[in-house]
């Protein structure tokens, strides 16, 4: 039940959220952040009862106590669904991540006035309540209807509370991800199919579909169903075109929840789903996806530094960073894979920073082309030190978490194929270019004519933002100094991929390689 | 069971009922023209009507003449129909109450039309199939054109009795050659002759009185290319009308040509299948896609229907692709109720909003999020339904489709319905996209109710509750609709 009840804490509290209005134009934003913050304590209190070594076993198919927690009761039982979730140790640090960015979500959009508050967080809080279903649905029925489902209020988000193109932009992004996980429904119904032949039973149980005798041509397309739904959320090249548009238009919550968690259930289904479900159609895929990953990360880079939008600009980088996660899944071995899982953490809290520094400052500029900024750090110094921190994390500077991510994908990809890691390797070095660039445009130099004559008050970052950005700013260095409980509480689920595919790679353990390098 | 003239009223019980009170309300009429009291009897009629399909099932299945029979089928069927037609009326009260004009007939026309749907749903022999289609047309032609004022309903309902006319000719043709090629007129009949005939000469015959069938019924459930008539006769009759022809009109037409469908074993035709699968294709894209350009909801829900009797041609495919009827009538079924609750849900939001001048155009409900909450958000739960989306009941019947289309290994079919649906998407998140808008123009805030009556609130909760309840603990109905025709 904690694991439902995770769920639907959240649930519940949009609607009291949005009924919370009638007392104050204020209290639905308090509701909502008291809500997240229950939910997290709430989620962390089960956790203190888990022993210790439960975090180091290798969670496996046949034993739901190797899982860290696992519910399962039947809801249709015609069909064999059931709605059965678990957590191992990759859910747990995603569904930490999508409660600590969804406070900050809440507490981003804490100043801006926007009108109907109430059914705004009501949308925000459903969203993570979808988000954290995707991250613990282990039956394939209830996994696509989370997918599906937290799409409503997030488009709901965009269409009511975007800014000038926010038609467009929420609709490409809806139809985008609906027509791509209608791919994934029917490769989940031929699936279920395939095991009913085979069986004689029904069901869209993760475990029990999982080494599904198919044929291999079978396999193909059915893996391609999948990781065309997953890529084009993660998003990766060439399906990432309504990321930009989708990012630029949501307003500041809705950003940085879209680019610190949303992007990562895409990743996340790469990893739980594509590859263990399809191993040998994967294996045989990978140097598509590898390259379709290192074309995201230039191509994401080159049009990163042609964006004069402070918004879109951070939204490229996304698709920048994201490429790596994609290298980091099809590199095929567990030190590229924790690579990946550090960088959906480590990018969660830079991107999801930076679309706040953006809001900020769209709220207080009415602009978000970097033409018309300058000079800003002078009105607002505490501001443009977070946005520094920040772009030096995108970059990749040594010591913060994103460096450590996106130097393991690159050690773990080097053995595979030396000529993409060099390609790939240029990511660092661009991302140094559009970071600089943006630091140098909006907070350097001199304010812009347009600045000048329209002599706005400029108001610094507050306690309450300055806590979150604290938040941010703790983790990436913990992420990056010490990163080893990450490593140890993943490393198990990795052991259990390839217990399950047998093809993964065990002998470059990152513990041995971080052992190494202490 | 005997069939003795107890049971056999037993059994058909639900259409007695009907037959009686129209007499009834035509009498009230007749005596003493009171809207409200024939309002009241037509509402009362349709409960009682629903409250005997209970005595019904207990001895279903009965064949109660060599035309009728009464099943669990046509139970299921029936009490689609009679809960339309119960919301219908409910809603038509107030809507009739804005226009000019007397409105008595409207409810014994409904009457009549329900009593079409139920015999429709009940035939088993091609001359009780064609007196519930004629029943159910008859009166929907009056009821097309019942509110006096504008020439729109005058036009839609003339363009739909040419076309209809039409189609119930080609029909008849259509029954005239089977009947002359295999000399019998009862579905099963025609199955058995189908099965022993070997005869060179008289496969032309069936196979063109095949063909005039489907295209008869064609016309009738708006596939492609006999769709030209939807959007106008959508657009011009009356909101309660179009829901009412949306609904039941099209479930009991569709339910009687799959009982045909399957007890005349027309499924192993290959050729019978090619057409239905072009057909298909065919509606599912051009409805999708006609629908996006489409500003006034009407039209875009005509063009959308058009869409989604594409995705239900797929089930009658997937019955000759494995030759199994079983899981493609627990398809079609779940799909047709889901479909049905669906569509009640968005004419009865149309109905209420148009209550004072028809309100129908998509800028005419910008802002009714904020106006309106409840109306718009079963609008909106509608739409999502509409489009397939979890939780809602057009998720597990396109659930259904897909499962049925994998079974039969329709990959072509199923790939048109991915992009059909995709194109869907578009269309149905404008109208939710409208209601969002901050800015309500000046028609909006003339023309919408100020308060919604007990009567609307009530039929929106319990509609918005069905389509959830479908959507989210399907397994009852699931289990219920297994078990249909075997």
């Amino acid at each position: 039940m904690f694991l439902l009840n995770l769920i639907l804490i959240l649930l519940v509290g949009g609607a009291i959220a949005w009924w919370s209005e009638r007392f104050g134009k204020h209290v639905p934003k308090m509701a909502a952040l008291a809500i997240v913050l229950l939910d997290l304590a709430y989620l962390l209190i089960h956790l203190n009862q888990v022993s210790a070594e439960q975090f180091s076993i290798v969670p496996t198919a046949a034993d739901a106590a190797s899982w860290l927690f696992a519910y399962k009761t039947a809801w249709i039982p015609r069909f064999g669904i059931s709605v059965e979730l678990a957590m191992d140790g990759l859910s747990l640090i995603l569904v930490l991540l999508t409660l600590v960015l969804g406070a900050i979500a809440i507490i981003s959009s804490w100043n801006e006035s926007n009108d109907r508050q109430g059914f705004f967080q009501a949308n925000i809080l459903w969203t993570l309540a979808g988000v954290i279903g995707v991250f613990l649905a282990v039956d394939l029925f209830l996994f696509f209807l989370f997918w599906e489902v937290m799409l409503v209020p997030m488009y709901l988000l965009i269409a009511i509370w975007g800014h000038e193109g926010k038609a467009y932009a929420s609709m490409k992004f809806f139809i985008f991800t609906q027509l791509s996980g209608l791919l994934m429904l029917l490769a989940i119904l031929v699936l279920a199919k395939l095991h009913h032949t085979a069986t004689g039973v029904y069901s869209f149980s993760y475990f029990d579909l999982l080494g599904t005798p198919m044929d291999g041509k079978i396999a193909y397309w059915l893996m391609l169903g999948f990781f065309i739904a997953f890529v084009v959320k993660l998003p990766g090249f060439p399906f990432h075109t309504w990321l930009p548009d989708a990012h630029t238009q949501a307003p500041t919550a809705g950003s940085v929840i879209l680019a610190g968690i949303l992007l990562k259930t895409g990743a996340y289904g790469l990893i739980r789903f594509t590859v263990p479900l399809f191993p040998a159609a994967a294996m045989e895929f990978a140097p598509i996806a590898m390259f379709l990953g290192v074309a995201g990360i230039i191509y994401g880079a080159v049009l990163a530094f042609a964006q004069s939008d402070f918004k879109r600009l951070v939204a490229y980088s996304s698709v920048s960073h994201m490429g790596f996660v994609l290298l980091g899944v099809f590199a095929w071995n567990s030190l590229a894979l924790q690579g990946a899982v550090m960088q959906m953490v480590a990018h969660g809290f830079s991107t999801a920073a930076l679309f706040m520094i953006a809001g900020a400052l769209q709220q207080r500029l009415h602009t978000r082309n970097m033409d018309e900024m300058g000079g800003l750090w002078h009105n607002m110094p505490r501001m443009g030190a977070v946005a520094l921190f920040f772009a030096l994390a995108s970059l990749g500077l040594p010591g913060l978490g994103n460096f450590v991510a996106e130097f393991l994908v690159l050690v773990g990809l080097f053995k595979v194929n030396p000529w993409m890691t060099a390609v790939a390797a240029l990511g660092l070095i661009t991302a140094a270019i559009y970071s600089l660039i943006m630091m140098q445009k909006a907070f350097y130099g001199r304010p812009s004519a347009h600045l000048e004559r329209a002599n706005l008050k400029l108001n610094d970052f507050g306690s309450l933002e300055m806590t979150a950005m604290a938040v941010m700013i703790v983790g990436l260095i913990w992420l990056g100094l010490y990163p080893q409980p990450v490593f140890d509480l993943v490393q198990p689920v990795l052991d259990s991929l390839y217990l399950q595919t047998s093809i993964f790679d065990s002998t470059s353990a990152v513990g041995e390689f971080m052992g190494g390098a202490k | 069971m005997e069939l003795s003239f107890m049971s056999g009223s037993q059994a058909m019980l639900a259409p007695l009922i009907l037959s009686c009170a129209a007499l009834i309300i035509m009498m009230q009429i007749a005596f003493w023209r009171n809207a409200s009291l024939s309002w009241m009897l037509s509402i009362a009629t349709l409960l009682l009507a629903m409250l005997a399909l209970s005595p019904m099932s207990d001895l279903a299945p009965l064949i109660v003449t060599p035309i009728l029979v009464s099943d669990q089928y046509s139970i299921f069927y029936s009490l689609l129909i009679l809960f339309s037609t119960f919301v219908i009326a409910l809603l038509a009260k107030d809507y009739l109450l804005e226009r000019s004009g007397e409105n008595e007939e409207f409810y014994l026309l409904l009457i009549l039309a329900a009593l079409g749907g139920l015999i429709l749903v009940s035939a088993t022999h091609l001359a009780s199939f064609l007196l519930g289609l004629e029943l159910l047309g008859v009166a929907l032609y009056a009821l097309i054109a019942y509110p006096e004022r504008g020439h729109l309903p005058l036009e839609a309902a003339i363009k739909y009795l040419v076309l209809s006319g039409a189609a119930s000719a080609i029909l008849l043709f259509g029954f005239a050659l089977i009947y002359a090629a295999l000399g019998t007129l009862s579905f099963a009949g025609i199955g058995a002759a189908l099965a022993a005939n070997t005869a060179a000469d008289t496969q032309l015959i069936i196979l063109m009185g095949t063909a005039m069938i489907f295209t008869g019924l064609g016309f009738k459930l708006s596939l492609v290319p006999f769709h030209m008539w939807t959007p106008d006769v959508y657009q011009g009759a009356p909101a309660p009308v179009t829901g009412f022809l949306a609904t039941v009109s099209k479930g009991a037409i569709f339910a009687g040509l799959l009982r045909f469908y399957v007890d005349a074993q027309l499924y192993q035709y290959q050729g019978l299948m090619l057409a239905l699968s072009m057909v298909a294709i065919a509606s599912m894209l051009a409805g999708n896609l006609l629908a996006l350009q489409q500003t006034n909801l009407k039209r875009l829900l005509a063009y959308s229907s058009i869409a989604h009797m594409g995705y239900l041609l797929i089930i009658l495919v997937v019955c000759g692709a494995l030759n199994e009827v079983n899981l493609a009538i627990e398809s079609a079924s779940f799909y047709l109720a889901a479909y049905i609750a669906t569509s009640l849900a968005a004419f009865a939001v149309l109905t209420i909003i148009s209550q004072h001048q028809e309100t129908e155009e998509l800028d005419d409900i910008s802002g009714l999020f904020w106006r309106q909450p409840l109306l718009a958000l079963s609008l909106t739960i509608a739409m999502l339904s509409l489009a397939g989306i979890p939780l809602t009941a057009g998720f597990i019947g396109k659930f259904y489709i897909f499962t049925a289309g994998i079974q039969g290994a329709l990959w072509v079919l199923l790939t048109a319905l991915v992009i059909g649906s995709g194109i869907g998407i578009y269309y149905y998140l404008r109208v939710i996209f409208a209601m969002t808008k901050n800015r309500p123009t000046d028609k909006t805030i003339s023309s919408f109710p100020s308060k919604l009556s007990p009567v609307g609130k009530f039929v929106v909760c319990l509609l918005v509750l069905l389509m959830l309840y479908l959507g989210v603990l399907p397994q009852a109905t699931m289990e219920y609709l297994g078990g249909l025709l075997v």
